[in-house]
């Protein structure tokens, strides 16, 4: 290991403590009989410290199989079959399902929404947190309650915020619109959520409301195990603030900020309840997102199979979004921020 | 002690032993009779029956309490235990569907439209509780038989239905030129755009408004000999009449109020009651609203069916509010009696009365109840089960026709043209790919 660029030790000594806790695992452990050439196979599997592991790992395995890996293959199979509610079961059709989703415009639709929802809304929300985590890191007074406060919006449940977006989008009673006309600024109602362009920007802005603070706060904290040693040494190096940003604050948030958006993707990718409360996919499909329609799909309309298909269908969008991040973490380049690959 | 109905004056007056007694006895009568109607009924319920209901969210408060007294009634005579939780009109069907899917949460559900016909499988054949009531009660509306029977069986018991009518400021009809409500679909376009012009506009919902969209979009296509499904459930959506409906619904559209391809089934109550909105379809219940909280919008508004169609017939979707038993119940005695008691003139009466009019009765004999005329603006709801048609159409109601309704389909095609984003032509293909892949098997 050589030096590297670190905030401060502490990570570091607490990777060696990890370190030489694991090597203090083999020494409690039986020592292994000494019968040189009688040992039978029971004994070495007895002994295989990779045999006991495995029994470790076994009820946390069954616990993930149970809850996680069962339900998603049911999932995943019940989209090759014909299931309705009620039924207990369908037929097995194959691709079926996907055949008639392949040439389906709304699915489509709903496939080009998803995508600029998180794209769009992922952006602004990476941006507008990171902003503002490096304001609320600085020194200011009330600190604390600051900080406390901007977790507000990630606070008050999804559906409430919901519908209190729901009454500032009303086509008639918009306090938005009633602001601006009284102003004198516009001469009627913006059609907030009846027109497809404005329902689309809508929904990113509610969705943006929401998880601002999820990405400034972590991302804050990322900055809070900077260390100031490090800003000190740059200014009297004479660097502008820029420079401390680009050179210092950026690649010691990289890791940080590979998981925050990792989650924010997949979180917004998957948004369900705050389309479904304001538009219900409307106005003509503009907001239907995969999840949404999914759900009146195979909930509402009662066939389970198609309203699976579609889910199944976001499964390689979201395994892509992972892998992206994954690979991007293991790289020292974005670990480091440097150009030693 | 000298009447059963204590006011203000005998309440202070006796204290609280007159208005005790006075509650005993009503009570103790309406016990009486449900305890003489149970041991009469041909339904015993089981012995310590626990019966969970899921029902509807009120519009019409006391239309709940109304309901609530029946069911207290019923416990009492019966010991049965009856839970009744409360869901939006959004979220009935889920609930429903979740419970039909893993067999159990769930013993009724009283739901909307078409409920029992996503899972005909799962509902109890309730077809000796649908004829003792028709027998007693002078007979089901034709339409109350489509929405109840699947393949001759009785699968839902259709309690009643709200109209999907026409609720209009009489004021701003007038000045549009109307003095008489029209009946025909060229007076009703000449409404709409006179009232645009006045200021005062129209609005009918085209967004996922289960009630409220679906309701008018079927009206339009009926009425121009369009249809999704021909008799033998074969897709006929895309027609010339189909396109005809599409160009006089665009011809609405453009007079609206703007903003109804975002509305759900409670925007048009709310802009109607803050005098925004001048016309729109819905339930009487902006009418019960208003009667309370705005009474000069009260005074200043009536009812009326929608117009006729081409062919000089009126055909209406309203909504039909079925009850439906799951077929895995453990005490189906027990709701098959809770249904056949509440619909008993004894209690259907006063409940229908206190949900004024918004509770339209499938079974002929209710129609003379005086709700329908002590107040002629409730007339037209009278009538909503004359004039109305399951979404099925011609068809034979079905899963697949449920399912075609819960997927509007048919509301999308409508707001797919009126908003602009597909011609007429691809509004129909559209309607007509998702039409077909419902009906495929």
């Amino acid at each position: 290991m050589g030096p590297r660029l670190r905030g401060d030790d502490t990570e570091w000594v607490a990777i060696n403590r990890s370190y030489n806790g694991m090597t203090t695992i083999p020494t409690s452990l039986p020592t292994p009989t000494r019968h040189f050439g009688k040992s039978s196979a029971w004994d070495r599997l007895r002994t295989n410290r990779n045999w006991l592991a495995l029994w470790f790992m076994l009820p946390a395995a069954a616990f993930l199989i149970l809850f996680l890996a069962y339900p998603l293959f049911l999932g995943v199979w019940m989209s090759f079959t014909d299931d309705r509610i009620g039924r207990g079961g369908g037929n097995f059709v194959g691709l079926e399902n996907y055949e008639w989703l392949k040439d389906d415009s709304i699915f489509w639709l709903s496939v080009f929404n998803t995508l600029l929802y998180t794209i769009v809304a992922s952006a602004i929300k990476f941006a507008v947190g990171l902003y503002l985590a490096l304001l609320l890191n600085r020194h200011m007074p009330f600190k604390a309650l600051i900080r406390a406060a901007v977790l507000i919006p990630f606070i008050v449940p999804t559906v409430l915020s919901a519908i209190a977006f729901w009454w500032i989008y009303d086509s008639q009673f918009s306090i938005i619109s009633w602001s601006l006309i009284k102003m004198g600024l516009i001469d009627h109602n913006i059609n907030f959520l009846g027109d497809s362009s404005w329902a689309r920007g809508s929904v990113i802005f509610a969705n943006i409301w929401r998880g601002v603070p999820f990405v400034a706060i972590t991302l804050l904290a990322g900055l809070q195990t900077v260390s100031p040693s490090l800003y000190e040494a740059a200014t009297l190096d004479g660097a502008t603030s820029w420079q401390r940003f680009r050179f210092i604050t950026y690649p010691l948030l990289t890791p940080i900020i590979a998981v925050v958006m990792t989650f924010s993707v997949l979180f917004t990718f998957t948004d369900f309840q705050l389309i479904w409360a304001l538009t219900r996919g409307g106005p003509v499909n503009a907001t239907h997102l995969m999840a949404t329609l999914s759900y009146q799909r195979g909930i509402l309309s009662g066939r389970l199979g198609e309203g699976a298909a579609i889910a199944t269908a976001m499964i390689p969008f979201l395994m892509a979004a992972i892998a992206i991040s994954w690979f991007g973490m293991q790289r020292r380049k974005w670990q480091q921020g440097t150009d030693n690959d | 002690m000298t009447g059963f109905t204590p006011d203000r004056r005998s309440l202070l007056k006796g204290g609280a032993i007159t208005l005790a007694a006075a509650a005993t006895m009503s009570a103790d009568q309406l016990l009486g009779y449900a305890k003489a109607w149970a041991q009469a009924s041909p339904w015993k319920p089981e012995p310590g029956a626990k019966i969970n209901l899921l029902r509807w969210k009120r519009f019409v408060e006391a239309e709940d309490v109304a309901f609530m007294k029946i069911v207290d009634a019923f416990q009492k005579a019966t010991g049965t235990t009856i839970t009744v939780s409360n869901e939006s009109y959004d979220d009935i069907q889920p609930k429903a569907s979740v419970a039909a899917n893993t067999g159990q949460g769930l013993d009724m559900v009283w739901g909307l439209y078409s409920l029992p016909f996503l899972f005909p499988s799962k509902c109890m054949d309730v077809t000796d509780v649908a004829e003792y009531l028709g027998k007693k009660n002078g007979g089901w509306a034709a339409s109350g038989e489509q929405y109840g029977k699947y393949n001759g069986k009785w699968i839902g018991v259709p309690v009643a239905a709200t109209g999907g009518l026409v609720n209009y400021r009489v004021a701003a009809a007038e000045k549009a030129g109307h003095k008489t409500f029209p009946s025909d679909l060229g007076g009703f376009q000449d409404l709409v755009k006179g009232l645009n012009k006045n200021g005062t506009p129209a609005g009918m919902a085209l967004g996922h408004a289960s009630g409220d969209a679906n309701g008018w979009v079927h009206w339009a296509l009926w009425a121009h000999g369009g249809k999704l499904i021909d008799k033998d459930n074969k897709v006929t959506i895309n027609s010339p009449e189909t396109a005809k409906s599409l160009e006089y619904v665009k011809s609405l559209y453009d007079n609206f109020i703007p903003g109804t391809a975002s509305w759900n089934d409670s925007s048009n109550n709310k802009a109607f009651l803050a005098g925004q909105l001048h016309l729109t379809t819905n339930g009487i219940s902006v009418y019960v609203t208003a009667k309370k909280e705005a009474p000069a919008i009260a005074e200043d508004m009536n009812h009326a069916h929608l117009p006729v169609g081409l062919d000089g017939k009126r055909r209406e979707l309203h909504l039909g509010f079925p009850i439906l038993i799951f077929s895995f119940t453990k005490f189906p005695q027990a709701c098959k009696a809770f249904t056949a008691f509440m619909m008993e003139p004894e209690q259907f009466n006063p409940w229908v009365e206190a949900a004024q009019g918004y509770l339209s009765p499938f079974l002929n004999a209710y129609e003379k109840n005086p709700i329908w005329t002590a107040d002629p603006k409730n007339t037209p709801y009278r009538d909503v089960a004359t004039t109305a048609s399951t979404p099925a159409g011609e068809a034979q109601m079905s899963e697949n026709a449920a399912a075609a309704i819960a997927d509007f389909v048919v509301v999308d095609m409508y707001a797919n043209y009126c908003t602009g984003r597909e011609d007429v032509k691809t509004a129909m293909t559209s309607a007509e790919r998702a039409a077909k892949r419902i009906f495929r098997a």
